[in-house]
């Protein structure tokens, strides 16, 4: 059964109140100064962004199918089947490809320090495997972050959009979007409008990679039979040389 | 500029961008990523992987595209340009790894793609791939030391061996060139219509195949000038017929591609990419042009006018893919920190001048069927040839 996150963004007031569970959980600091950066960072792994009278939320999408645990050539970061995608940082090498591959920008790096690691939000993953809510969701007096079953929390949106078409976009983002997400989002307005990327591929994305590293086998083996072929047939003259010079 | 002023220049020159350069790595690793380069959470990669590292692999091609033209189909007319070829693609590799430590947060760790498997990754498979392929020009690089050493015996065995290790090295080769152009793949609405394709692996692979062609062009040009050897023109000539039908082939897959993705319409808009796109062409089409004209074929120096363009080309199409098609959809505007570019053109001076040494005291541009002689050559002219390696 895998957990998945539901942000309903039409409850949202902008307090904050998940950020700073979300700070203290990973020990970093906040402050007004932090409150106010409206990105994430490596040293902010959350963040609620401003759009007028609107708020949205960022954080990791948790993806079925992530990119970064895709592309990631130590495997340092997995899906995990409760639903977190989380970060081994002792695999971690350093390459940053998950950074250029994950079509939300999620994972950040710490540029200041002398050994990096990649920090992203891993959806509590000490906690939400076991039954547990994220601190997020804990945070949230408002109900706009829930945790629970990612079917459950899907048919409790529709649920909400059917009951309240007036108050609601009529989607939901997170259940098609790169073959599907672990966080799911509500809104009243077109998603684009409020700071999500709605031109990402409704398909998962390590299919493209996998489209072209799934030759490499085939490769390897035609490839040494045509060049042992070829080989052999241009190399004629030096063989037939050779056995007259025995004869 | 007489010849002992350009040793000077040339000399100075090299002197200051490796201090400068030894400065730049001390920020680097005393400082870390975020001190040393204009990266950020937005661009978590610039020219060190754009340039260092993509363009030096396809820059080092020539080894596997020459041991395949002499080896596999036996053209003996090449022979006398496999061993520069071998010779650059080794140097270009180790450059390569060396470029890499400086892009790695933590390059102690490279190794973990050996032991930590991640078989779905195309990164994964390229760290094996130019691993195993490092050890494979070292292999093909040895037996022009062991004929400098005159070890005859290791140098018959190493011959009796070498067939399976040239084709192995030809398949490293075609798998990598080409997964580096898969690396892009995952990035279809990141990266910019006229550079994302499902057929990057390809484009990147027939361009590299001409970049091998075309840098081994400009090898035998500049070793003929520091060396004063005679230009082996008439093969020269005949790479440059091969090079313009590899471009041409390479330039007919490209526009068909975005003929056939509807990418064309998206040079109506505004923006730079569409010039960008347009340079990346021309610096690969101009090449093509001059070299199917009979009189560019007859002119050593327009060859070598040519083969730079085209080599700017390639350059320019591998930096759109990795780093300014990637702008757009990013946010932010990078251009890379004065360290980045000290260590970059740190790389490109050493290439240079490591080159320049092991041409000098190795024998590369000799036909590779030389037996070695039974003893070591003393080095008479040593004074001489430490003047050579100076650039005097």
């Amino acid at each position: 059964m895998s957990k998945a996150i539901l942000y309903d963004s039409t409850l949202c007031v902008g307090c904050r109140q998940c950020e700073e569970a979300c700070s203290t959980r990973w020990k970093l600091p906040y402050n007004e100064k932090i409150a106010a950066e409206e990105k994430i960072s490596s040293h902010k792994l959350t963040t609620i962004r401003t759009f007028g009278e609107k708020f949205s939320r960022k954080l990791c999408m948790h993806c079925q199918d992530p990119a970064c645990a895709s592309v990631c050539p130590v495997a340092a970061l997995q899906k995990t089947a409760a639903g977190p995608v989380v970060y081994d940082e002792d695999r971690c090498m350093g390459c940053r490809y998950c950074m250029v591959a994950c079509p939300f920008q999620v994972p950040t790096y710490e540029w200041e320090a002398r050994l990096p690691k990649v920090r992203k939000c891993d959806m509590c993953s000490d906690r939400v495997p076991g039954g547990g809510v994220t601190r997020c969701s804990e945070a949230c007096a408002y109900g706009a972050t829930i945790t629970g079953n990612r079917d459950e929390l899907i048919a409790e949106a529709r649920k909400r959009i059917a009951d309240k078409p007036k108050d609601y976009y009529p989607k939901i983002y997170g259940v098609e979007e790169v073959g599907g997400t672990s966080v799911l989002i509500l809104a009243s307005v077109p998603f684009d409008q409020i700071g999500y990327n709605t031109k990402v591929i409704k398909t998962a994305l390590p299919a493209l990679t996998w489209n072209a590293l799934q030759h490499v086998p085939d490769v390897v083996v035609m490839g040494s039979v045509l060049m042992g072929g070829i080989h052999w047939i241009s190399h004629r003259k030096e063989e037939v040389a050779r056995k007259e010079g025995r004869s | 500029m007489n010849n002992a002023l350009r040793t000077y220049f040339w000399r100075g020159s090299f002197a200051i961008i490796m201090l400068v350069a030894l400065y730049a790595t001390f920020v680097r690793f005393y400082y870390g990523l975020g001190a040393s380069t204009n990266l950020s959470d937005q661009f978590p990669w610039g020219i060190w992987v754009g340039f260092d590292v993509l363009c030096g692999v396809g820059l080092a091609a020539g080894g596997f595209t020459l041991a395949a033209i002499v080896h596999i189909f036996n053209l003996k007319a090449y022979k006398a340009v496999v061993r520069p070829a071998i010779l650059t693609a080794f140097l270009g590799y180790l450059l390569v790894t060396v470029a890499l430590m400086f892009d790695l947060g933590r390059p102690y760790r490279v190794w973990h793609p050996l032991i930590m498997w991640n078989p779905r990754s195309v990164m994964f498979e390229v760290g094996w791939c130019v691993t195993l392929y490092t050890s494979v020009l070292f292999l093909e690089f040895l037996p022009m030391v062991l004929e400098k050493l005159g070890l005859v015996k290791a140098h018959r065995v190493l011959k009796n061996v070498m067939l399976p290790i040239i084709i192995l090295g030809v398949i490293l080769s075609t798998l990598h060139q080409s997964s580096l152009g898969s690396v892009f793949l995952i990035l279809p609405t990141k990266l910019h219509p006229l550079w994302y394709s499902p057929l990057l692996p390809v484009l990147f692979y027939v361009s590299a195949i001409a970049t091998g062609l075309a840098m081994t062009i400009f090898e035998s040009w500049h070793s003929a000038k520091a060396f004063g050897r005679q230009l082996e023109f008439p093969l020269v000539q005949k790479m440059t017929r091969v090079l313009a039908v590899v471009i041409a082939v390479y330039l007919t897959m490209r526009f068909l591609d975005l003929y056939h993705r509807g990418a064309l319409s998206t040079l109506n808009n505004p923006g730079w990419e569409r010039w960008l796109f347009g340079l990346e062409i021309v610096l690969m089409a101009v090449p093509m042009l001059m070299f199917f004209r009979e009189r560019t074929r007859e002119n050593p120096q327009a060859i070598y006018v040519g083969t730079v363009l085209f080599l700017l080309g390639f350059v320019t199409h591998r930096l759109n893919v990795s780093v300014t098609g990637l702008e757009a959809s990013s946010g932010v505007h990078y251009v890379p920190k004065w360290t980045e570019i000290s260590v970059t053109l740190a790389m490109v001076a050493f290439g240079f001048f490591v080159f320049r040494m092991a041409a000098h005291y190795l024998p590369v541009f000799e036909a590779e069927e030389h037996q070695p002689v039974p003893e070591v050559p003393v080095l008479e002219d040593r004074a001489y040839a430490h003047s050579l390696a100076r650039g005097d």
